[in-house]
């Protein structure tokens, strides 16, 4: 027998961590998408640049810079003393995970919007120059992306894979919780973030031709996802009593139903074989498995946000 | 004092579980209703009538390897004067990451202030030349002990010299300068 008492009683820390609640999770997921949506665009304009492109998926990198100020409203939301938040670039922190964030965001807004400046529709362009006329150093900043459409696809590219794994890393570095402290994270929210963006695409009118290649793309990122999950749940079950104790929450614990609902079955083999089943009967892939692919991925930041929290060294077993 | 490296030593033998270390600290350090900077834990184990009790007086264990310093990404959370860890509340953004990186969760937010907040080993004592804690000094049973460990002839090095001792979760990694005598 073993009975433990503590006189602390800390609000959101005891008995169990509640420090992170909605903003957490609708961050990271909302950052999964901006990070697809700029790899998978910043991609698809480096490999195809002459290739015709339906105006949805010109115009799909606007969804970027919209989406991400969205999530680091919630970001900000979340934060205990929001006014200091500046505080964050009078300091980089190279072990710290945040402050790669932070730096990161502010970095991608400028790429994103020249990107997709540049990879938007020649008439739309002129149109906004035109009602921009006021401000003539526009057509110079246009004549510069557009010359340069190359440099900012990398830059795209890079930069969303950058968000897509930090998402991941943020709460990977940390050894106090068991659920989270998988160098696996990373990697997983980064394909979870290219899977969400393809379903994020797949919502807007881009052309059949192109909506086969991105589901086709997306049965990839599905399977290599499923397989992440699998190597970081092996991984917490093969280590010590705080990480067994940690991915019990997914067998037989309180995380079991929506885990195995949510994110395995609803959010990846459905849309898998859903999208399996468009393909063999060459249907052009529609919007439902982008919904249920959307639905997991959240779902996924949703339970590791909060199952992470509840996992920890001391409520489970003795201190020493 | 740069080179001081302050550790705390508490006697679990002595130590009776009042709980007076942690009035203490509340009066002394004005820490929020509701909030506690330290605590008492007690553990009893084994099967009646074999049982055994253990009673610690515990606070932030001011780690060597503070994981709460190293994701810090304003600098808020520092390594302080005699290798303790401090926090700077006027840098603190409140994003909760140090909170979430204690294995031990001896941090929490100050409602007050909005920043997080947590055992200082009474920094403004020791800066103002008053060499003891407040926790230390109101322990009726004199079980708290309070000095530096790069001096060998200090009471926490002698003890530490001649007791068994422990730490919490050695596994964690984070070499916590706090030790519990057997």
């Amino acid at each position: 027998m073993q009975e433990m008492t503590t006189t602390r009683t800390n609000h959101s820390v005891d008995p169990v961590l509640q420090i992170w609640h909605g903003e957490i999770p609708l961050y990271l997921f909302l950052g999964g998408v901006v990070a697809g949506i700029m790899v998978l665009t910043g991609l698809w304009f480096l490999l195809r640049p002459g290739a015709e492109r339906s105006r949805a998926l010109s115009l799909l990198p606007w969804a970027s810079p919209v989406l991400l100020s969205v999530g680091m409203l919630f970001l900000w939301l979340d934060l205990e003393h929001p006014f200091n938040a500046w505080r964050f670039y009078l300091a980089f922190k190279v072990g710290s995970p945040m402050s790669w964030g932070a730096w990161i965001l502010v970095l991608i807004y400028p790429a994103a919007v020249l990107l997709a400046w540049a990879g938007s529709p020649e008439l739309v362009r002129q149109r906004w120059l035109k009602r921009l006329s006021a401000v003539p150093q526009l057509s110079r900043l246009d004549n510069w992306a557009t010359a340069n459409v190359k440099s900012l696809a990398v830059t795209n590219a890079v930069m969303g894979a950058g968000l897509g794994i930090y998402t991941g890393v943020l709460l990977g570095t940390m050894v106090a919780r068991p659920l989270w402290n998988s160098a696996i994270l990373g990697p997983l929210f980064l394909v979870s973030g290219l899977s969400t963006g393809v379903a994020f695409m797949l919502l807007y009118r881009v052309a059949d031709h192109e909506r086969v290649l991105l589901s086709k793309l997306d049965m990839g990122f599905i399977t290599v996802e499923l397989a992440l999950i699998a190597l970081w749940l092996v991984g917490l079950a093969s280590g010590g009593a705080a990480a067994r104790a940690a991915v019990a929450q997914f067998f037989g614990g309180p995380y079991t139903a929506a885990f195995w609902t949510l994110v395995i079955a609803v959010g990846l083999v459905a849309p898998l074989v859903g999208e399996w089943i468009e393909l063999r009967h060459k249907l052009v892939p529609g919007r439902a498995t982008a919904i249920l692919v959307l639905v997991g991925g959240f779902a996924l930041r949703w339970i590791v946000v909060f199952a992470g929290q509840q996992s920890g060294w001391i409520s489970e077993f003795a201190l020493r | 004092m740069a080179d001081k490296r302050y550790a705390m030593v508490l006697d679990t033998r002595t130590c009776v579980g009042c709980a007076a270390c942690v009035i203490g600290c509340k009066t002394e350090n004005d820490v929020a209703q509701g909030y506690a900077r330290d605590w008492v834990f007690t553990e009893t184990t084994g099967t009646f009538p074999d049982l055994q009790m253990s009673i610690r007086s515990e606070r932030c264990n001011h780690c060597d390897e503070a994981p709460c310093v190293t994701v810090c990404p304003t600098g808020a959370s520092h390594y302080g004067p005699g290798a303790t860890v401090q926090v700077n509340q006027d840098k603190c953004s409140g994003c909760k990451a140090c909170i979430a990186a204690c294995p031990y969760g001896a941090r929490f937010i100050d409602p007050h202030v909005g920043a997080v907040d947590k055992c200082t080993f009474c920094g403004h004592r020791v800066a103002n030349g008053i060499p003891t804690t407040s926790c230390q000094e109101i322990c009726p049973t004199q079980s708290i002990y309070f000095g530096d460990l790069n001096d060998p002839d200090s009471q926490v090095s002698r003890l530490l010299a001649t007791r068994d001792h422990y730490n919490l979760l050695p596994g964690a990694g984070t070499r916590p300068k706090h030790f519990y005598l057997k």
